[in-house]
């Protein structure tokens, strides 16, 4: 394991990297997601087309698709960034429908009865969403939530393969390419940075759970 | 349409509030609103009743638009109903409207479930909410329960915190959808005491619902319904003791024998 102890700080620097990678995709997909399951549900007509169109597109292409799109495709048309910034749009843009259909089951499990007295009492659409529907819809939307953004986490090593560099799964392919390292001990390395995150969100998971449960 | 036109029949003063007009629904091939006339004058209390399936918790719903209909037109104080969107939020507003399931805000306290429509429909400031809330919850009795939630409350308890719900929107008129057949027995009183209470303050109702005793004592008019359309229609007095139409007597004799 000496190719992973004496490179711990190209480790910590690329599990640094995965997180903020991880984080923005999280804000990112949880704020998107929730706003397409909003118009999913809406009671716009083109709205709601526009939100099945988007589920159909982002939770049927495969995620390598999408990040090509981002980091070829987009500067095509003039669009250019970092690869950093593709790289978390991309994956924003994918786990946004997945978001999107936890957060409608979620929608679908509220009694109607809660809408329909919000509407009686003369809130709007989004008012009725906001402040009534989606705090309990969040609730049970917790667990399959949890699991959605879990893939993320581990998705996240794809966009690192595209070579946004720095992160977790570049410094692995960087140890044993550039440096010629053994696969095993190095990919045990890399597999353990990921373990802390995915194992911690799970940890908080079950925390998050147990606290909208009491609220209940 | 076979209703019985009565002249006078109704004892409320004030003008026309609700009208509906030539209102139809059509489920699929089911017709459940089937050309309804109806004019509900300001302060009258108007209860609706009739066996299960005759339409009239859609013709209650259809006021608010909860429902929407195919055909004819129904306004409030003047204004027709509009279609979706910010007006019709606005409108919704102005009617009070108490469910069978009451459908308390389950994440909200009861207190939060009276102050969020006047905080957020009309803009007061939470102070101000707070107050008239509480001094709504004492009048429907819940007042020392405000901090609770939903779920720690009996059902009857429940539903006056509705019935103060609604009246923190100060609405013009109030429908009630089967406000008591939720309800253990014991529960319907104290729910029926606030309806009489507030029927004698004068508040516009209508009422679908089962119970006869509150209908002598408070209604003004009965309208029966059967099958999508008002068979009949009178004063509950006269309503109770004479029907005029064969399901009329036929309801009556089911329900009253017991």
């Amino acid at each position: 394991m000496e190719a992973v102890t004496e490179n711990l700080d190209l480790y910590w620097s690329g599990f640094l990297r995965s997180l903020s990678l991880i984080g923005w995709s999280l804000l990112g997909s949880l704020a998107l997601g929730t706003v397409i399951a909003g118009f999913r549900v809406s009671p716009i007509a083109s709205l709601r087309a526009f939100g099945t169109g988007w589920v159909t597109i982002f939770r049927n292409c495969p995620l390598t698709i999408v990040l090509f799109f981002m980091a070829f495709g987009l500067p095509e048309i003039g669009i250019n960034t970092s690869f950093y910034v593709f790289g978390i749009t991309g994956l924003v843009l994918y786990t946004s429908a997945f978001v999107c259909e936890a957060i409608r089951s979620g929608i679908n499990s509220v009694d109607t009865g809660q809408a329909e007295a919000a509407r009686a009492i003369g809130l709007t659409f989004t008012q009725t969403m906001s402040q009534v529907v989606l705090p309990q819809a969040f609730r049970s939307a917790v667990p399959p939530l949890g699991s959605v953004q879990i893939a993320m986490f581990k998705n996240s090593a794809v966009v690192g393969a595209f070579g946004i560099g720095g992160d977790l799964y570049s410094v692995g392919r960087n140890l044993t390419s550039a440096q010629g390292l053994a696969f095993i001990p190095v990919l045990t390395g890399v597999a353990i940075g990921y373990l802390i995150i995915t194992l911690s969100a799970g940890a908080l998971l079950a925390v998050i759970e147990r606290k909208v449960a009491i609220a209940r | 349409m076979t209703v019985t036109e009565q002249e006078s029949t109704s004892a409320a003063p004030g003008e026309a509030l609700v009208v509906l007009d030539n209102v139809n629904k059509w489920f699929g091939d089911l017709h459940v609103l089937q050309d309804i006339d109806v004019t509900i004058n300001r302060g009258e209390v108007v209860v609706v009743i009739g066996p299960s399936g005759s339409g009239k918790s859609t013709l209650c719903r259809a006021i608010n638009r909860l429902e929407t209909i195919d055909k004819g037109s129904i306004s409030l104080d003047g204004t027709p109903l509009p279609e979706e969107g910010k007006e019709l939020a606005k409108l919704r507003a102005e009617v009070g409207m108490v469910f069978q399931s009451f459908n308390l805000f389950a994440h909200k306290t009861i207190l939060e479930n009276v102050t969020l429509g006047p905080m957020k429909v009309r803009k007061k400031d939470k102070a101000a909410a707070e107050k008239r809330a509480k001094e709504l919850l004492d009048r429907v009795g819940i007042g020392h329960q405000a901090a609770k939630y939903p779920a720690q409350l009996s059902g009857g308890q429940q539903q006056r915190v509705a019935i103060a719900r609604a009246l923190a929107m100060d609405p013009k008129v109030m429908l009630f959808d089967e406000p008591t057949s939720a309800l253990d027995p014991e529960m319907i009183k104290e729910v029926l005491d606030v309806m009489v209470d507030l029927a004698e303050q004068g508040m516009t109702m209508v009422v679908v619902t089962h119970e006869m005793g509150f209908a002598r004592t408070a209604a003004h008019r009965v309208l029966f319904m059967a099958d999508g359309a008002i068979v009949e229609e009178n004063t509950p007095e006269e309503f109770f003791t004479n029907p005029q139409s064969d399901r009329a007597k036929d309801f009556l004799g089911k329900i009253l024998k017991h």
